[in-house]
């Protein structure tokens, strides 16, 4: 039994930041290999969900392999993993890029290197994958690709001299990036003779098919009829098919050591499988598992409710299909007292809260309202119990609390340097500490340690804001911290509204206060009375709105011929007020409870 | 007690002589001559086929809408008032209304529609300033605008004019002067409407553009309360959101409409309710004058659409319509369209603030301060 080198495959990701052209290279490779028929192609051909295509990420890991032609007469079989570029998604960059020896790494070759690309970079280099260095949009007019080349030098360490130059959109250099993959990246090795060891690298739920597992296979063969062990959850399968992925299923007879392929069980869900989790033949276990992956954590909570309460049993399922297909969203039942029943839900970030709401509404059917995010807050009480804060509803009473602690993050942003100055007082008023300051070029890098909570709702709105959209922005957890945190009420028309309070730090309160009163003030349409808006912490009123009474809503004319008109409109009036929830005698729009912590300033 | 709504015919009369910038009304400018006598004979075919349908119903109302019916000539009125005489019984004290444009030329057709039965004619006068009434796109100024009603108050029995309001810069102290003008001029009746920007118009378009700006809903409520007050001072209360009369002067035909009564709609673009054994069907006709011709020559009528509404369409069309009336609505009558009742809990909301009150526990009507904001109280008894 010896490893061998699989010269005739080469397994790599595309690693780039958001916008730099990594789908739209998947697509022409795909494309210029011949692998999809030309009338089955389409943009972004790797994103299958409505909502990527129209947002223009990559959510969901895709994979698809490609058969090449090389110029020195061999045939090579290229498995392309394509990956998100969202921070929120940062897992699935990881595991993807365990499965794979190689990268490109995808520049623009006029904005040179972003905090994305800094972040996946350095996640390629930690799993030691060969890199290379492409710039993209070299036919634009803007396009620097030699100051762009030594900025990747002098940023990333990188030699970008053979930097392979390209224009994904019109094709041109896509042959040199198929020959740079066959030519510059390692081959896997692995050992078809030894008993099977492969990698779960992900898994999802396909309508059709039930759960479907993607694989890389390190040594052996995995086949039809195969019983295969999961090493870490010791549960024990027998394979129905194998295939690879081009993209759409291809039925194999077998996987060999090196490729990328898929398989089918009879897994009944896909919270049973475990991503990193170590595949291997049941009958001859392998010795020794791979070292797998810390699961991805929800990091951002948030409560989901249906606009109407007889809707809850349809969302609780609805949510239910959803997680066969994402294990990173979580969610318990919550009840709120403005809200009725509803679920308390974890995510991964901001995009992907939006992303899970998107998909209910869209995919079910179903009208939500969601409440502020939090994030995790942990809490030591008087009484030396221990507890984590997921709803600043579920807030104990201060007179219990010993001490508060909150998430921190470090991040790094890169932005020209004409906007350094509103990044740095953006990241100060958001209670930041700055960690390092250095330039490249033109170009700023700042890393700041921030408080989660301040980043989590707008901040990235913000940074794009300030900056023109050039800053970019990632970010790690680090640490937890202790900090001086309230709970602020806000009061509309009087009553206190549950699903609006939020933990802020006491030097935020009375600036964020006002912010989520004066917002409030604006989503909240005139009722025939004038309602006062407040935020309070405790008993202590810290910002006062006031929205006048409606003075002129009727229509001048309405005669035999405008009835219908008007009914249909009385129609839509009535749909509107179904996506507005009545507090006391107010009604607030349901975009409301997660536009109000949208900061201006 | 609940108001007896009459039985009215609607005819729609699609032509102008030019299109207001802000009117999205059904109507079309010819500029070649328009065979009435054909249009008079579809008229009667499909009056013909409604008839059929509404036996024995006897008709309150008559009312020539458009479009700008005074550019029919007065032979094809009475053409069409012999159809609906030949069709169904006439009320004793049948309402005829007809809309006309002030100008010089029309009113000299005036006695000739006096003549075919009309009683009753409403003048499009729209403002009593020269500057403003081309800003309105109005072919006619003020002083041909003050012989109009000079002859029209000479020819017919009864007399209402329109003016439209919130105009650009229009300021409260304006409105008022030029309001009682009116009032001076008018007989006992006067249509006042908020100039709304509609969709699909020139205005529409300026509006969009920032090159037309409306007063804010701030100040359109300052004006409505300078024209509800002045109104009230004269002796001419509104009966309705924008029509003003002396106790007695109502429209009858509209009082059609806002009563939920049954209506039957001819001519292009007309709409009609009529009741039937399964509830009000609601009717339109195709819009396009040419196309509708056609259809009511082959088809015997230009219906593009009729359907039975359902009990909710009924009840919201009752609020709609009824609760634009000072009298209000009838609660049984609501109950008995809609099958249901109104939801006590936002009656009562609506009722402490004041924007709806109950009148001896069997009507409900919006309030003065419920006028200012009737859509959004309708809104909320529908939901």
């Amino acid at each position: 039994m010896t490893t061998q080198k699989l010269d005739h495959i080469r397994n790599f990701s595309i690693v780039a930041h958001i916008d730099h052209g990594k789908s739209t290279l998947a697509d022409r490779l795909i494309q210029s290999t011949g692998t999809v028929a030309a009338r089955e192609m389409k943009e972004q051909v790797l994103d299958s969900m409505d909502i990527e295509r129209e947002r223009g990420i990559t959510i969901k890991a895709q994979t698809v392999r490609l058969i090449y032609n090389a110029k020195d007469g061999k045939q090579y079989f290229l498995n392309l993993i394509d990956t998100p570029g969202h921070v929120d998604f940062a897992y699935e960059v990881s595991r993807s890029l365990a499965a794979c020896e190689g990268s490109l790494l995808v520049v623009d070759a006029s904005q040179g290197v972003e905090a994305q690309t800094l972040a996946n970079v350095y996640q390629a280099l930690d799993n030691d994958h060969e890199i290379v260095p492409v710039l993209n949009k070299i036919d634009l007019p803007a396009a620097e690709p030699d100051r762009i080349k030594q900025q990747i030098e002098d940023v990333i360490g990188l030699d970008a001299s053979d930097a392979v130059m390209i224009s994904a959109k019109t094709g041109l250099g896509i042959e040199d990036v198929l020959e740079a993959i066959v030519h510059r990246l390692p081959p896997p090795e692995g050992d078809p003779d030894a008993t099977l060891k492969a990698m779960l690298v992900d898994s999802w739920y396909d309508a059709y098919l039930g759960v479907m597992v993607l694989v890389r296979i390190i040594d052996g063969s995995l086949k039809k009829g195969q019983r295969i062990r999961m090493m870490r959850t010791g549960a024990v399968y027998d394979v129905d098919r194998v295939g690879v992925m081009t993209p759409k299923l291809l039925v194999k007879e077998e996987l060999l050591p090196g490729e990328i392929g898929v398989f089918t069980a009879s897994i009944k869900e896909v919270a049973d499988t475990r991503v990193g989790d170590t595949i291997t033949d049941d009958r001859k276990p392998c010795a020794q598992a791979l070292p797998g992956f810390k699961p991805a954590q929800p990091v951002v909570f948030c409560g989901l409710f249906p606009v109407d309460a007889a809707d809850f049993e349809d969302l609780r399922s609805a949510m239910g299909k959803l997680r066969l297909n994402d294990a990173s969203f979580s969610f318990e039942m919550e009840t709120s007292a403005a809200l009725g029943f509803g679920f308390r839900c974890g995510f991964l970030g901001l995009l992907h809260l939006e992303i899970i709401q998107e998909r209910l509404e869209r995919e079910f059917d179903l009208d939500l309202i969601a409440t502020a995010p939090s994030v995790v807050y942990e809490m030591s009480l008087t009484d030396g119990t221990e507890i984590e804060l997921h709803n600043p509803a579920d807030m104990p009473d201060v007179v219990k609390i010993e001490e508060i602690r909150e998430p921190w993050i470090r991040a790094t942003v890169m932005t020209p340097d004409e906007y350094l100055g509103a990044i740095l007082k953006l990241c100060q008023d958001r209670r930041g500490i700055q960690v390092d300051l250095s330039y490249v070029g033109s170009r700023a890098m700042v890393v700041y340690d921030l408080p989660l909570n301040e980043v989590v709702f707008d901040f990235y709105d913000r940074l794009k804001s300030v900056s023109k959209g050039y800053a970019s922005f990632d970010y790690h957890l680090t640490d937890y911290r202790a900090g001086d945190l309230v709970r602020m009420s806000i009061l509309v028309n009087d009553e206190p509204v549950d699903a609006l309070s939020v933990l802020v730090h006491r030097s935020q309160a009375e600036r964020r206060g006002r912010a989520m009163c004066e917002k409030l003030k604006e989503l909240i349409p005139r009722h025939m009375f004038k309602i006062p808006i407040q935020a309070a912490i405790g008993a202590k009123v810290i910002a006062r709105e006031t929205l006048s009474a409606l003075r002129k809503d009727v229509t001048a004319k309405c005669y035999g011929g405008d009835a219908t008109r008007k009914r249909k409109l009385l129609d839509k009036q009535k749909e509107g007020k179904k996506r507005m929830r009545q507090f006391g005698k107010v009604e607030i729009p349901q975009e409301a409870f997660i536009q109000a912590l949208k900061m201006e300033d | 007690m609940t108001q007896d709504p009459g039985f009215g015919i609607y005819i729609h009369w699609p032509f102008c002589a030019a299109k207001c910038p802000y009117c999205d009304f059904n109507s079309h400018v010819r500029h070649q001559a328009i065979d009435q006598e054909r249009f008079a004979r579809a008229f009667a075919t499909e009056l013909a086929h409604f008839a059929s349908q509404t036996r024995g119903r006897e008709v309150t109302s008559i009312f020539f809408g458009g479009g700008t019916p005074s550019l029919m000539k007065p032979q094809t009125v009475e053409a069409i008032l012999g159809s609906v005489a030949k069709n169904w019984t006439l009320s004793d004290t049948v309402e005829i209304s007809m809309e006309a444009n002030p100008s010089s030329v029309e009113a000299e057709r005036f006695r000739g529609y006096r003549a075919a039965g009309v009683n009753r004619v409403s003048l499009g006068v729209q403002a009593l300033n020269d500057e403003e009434l081309r800003f309105l796109g109005r072919l006619h100024d003020v002083d041909t605008a003050l012989r109009a009603i000079e002859m029209a108050r000479e020819t017919f029995p009864r007399l209402s004019f329109d003016l439209i309001y919130a105009r650009p810069g229009q300021s409260p102290e304006a409105w008022r002067a030029e309001l009682e003008r009116a009032i001076a001029l008018a007989a006992d009746h006067l249509s006042l409407y908020q100039l709304t920007i509609e969709h699909d118009t020139p205005f529409f378009k300026l509006h969009e553009a920032g090159k037309l700006v409306v007063p804010d809903p701030d100040a359109a409520a300052d004006l409505y309360e300078v024209t509800l007050s002045t109104c009230e001072a004269h002796g001419m209360p509104a009966y309705e959101i924008s029509n003003h009369a002396a106790p007695g002067a109502e429209c009858q035909h509209n009082l059609v409409y806002w009563r939920y009564g049954d209506y039957v709609g001819v001519g292009p673009g007309a709409h009609g309710r009529l009741t039937g054994g399964n509830g009000k069907r609601a009717t339109a006709t195709e819009l396009y004058p040419e196309t509708w011709l056609q259809k009511v020559e082959a088809q015997g009528h230009g219906m593009i659409e009729d359907q039975v509404l359902t009990m909710e369409e009924q009840g919201d069309e009752y609020l709609i319509m009824g609760l634009r009336l000072a009298e209000g609505v009838d609660l049984a009558r609501y109950e008995r369209l809609s099958g249901r009742r109104l939801d006590p809990r936002r009656l009562a909301d609506l009722v402490s603030h004041g924007m709806v009150e109950r009148m001896d526990g069997t009507r409900v009507r919006a309030t003065r301060d419920g006028f200012f904001v009737l859509d959004a109280v309708v809104a909320d008894l529908a939901a």
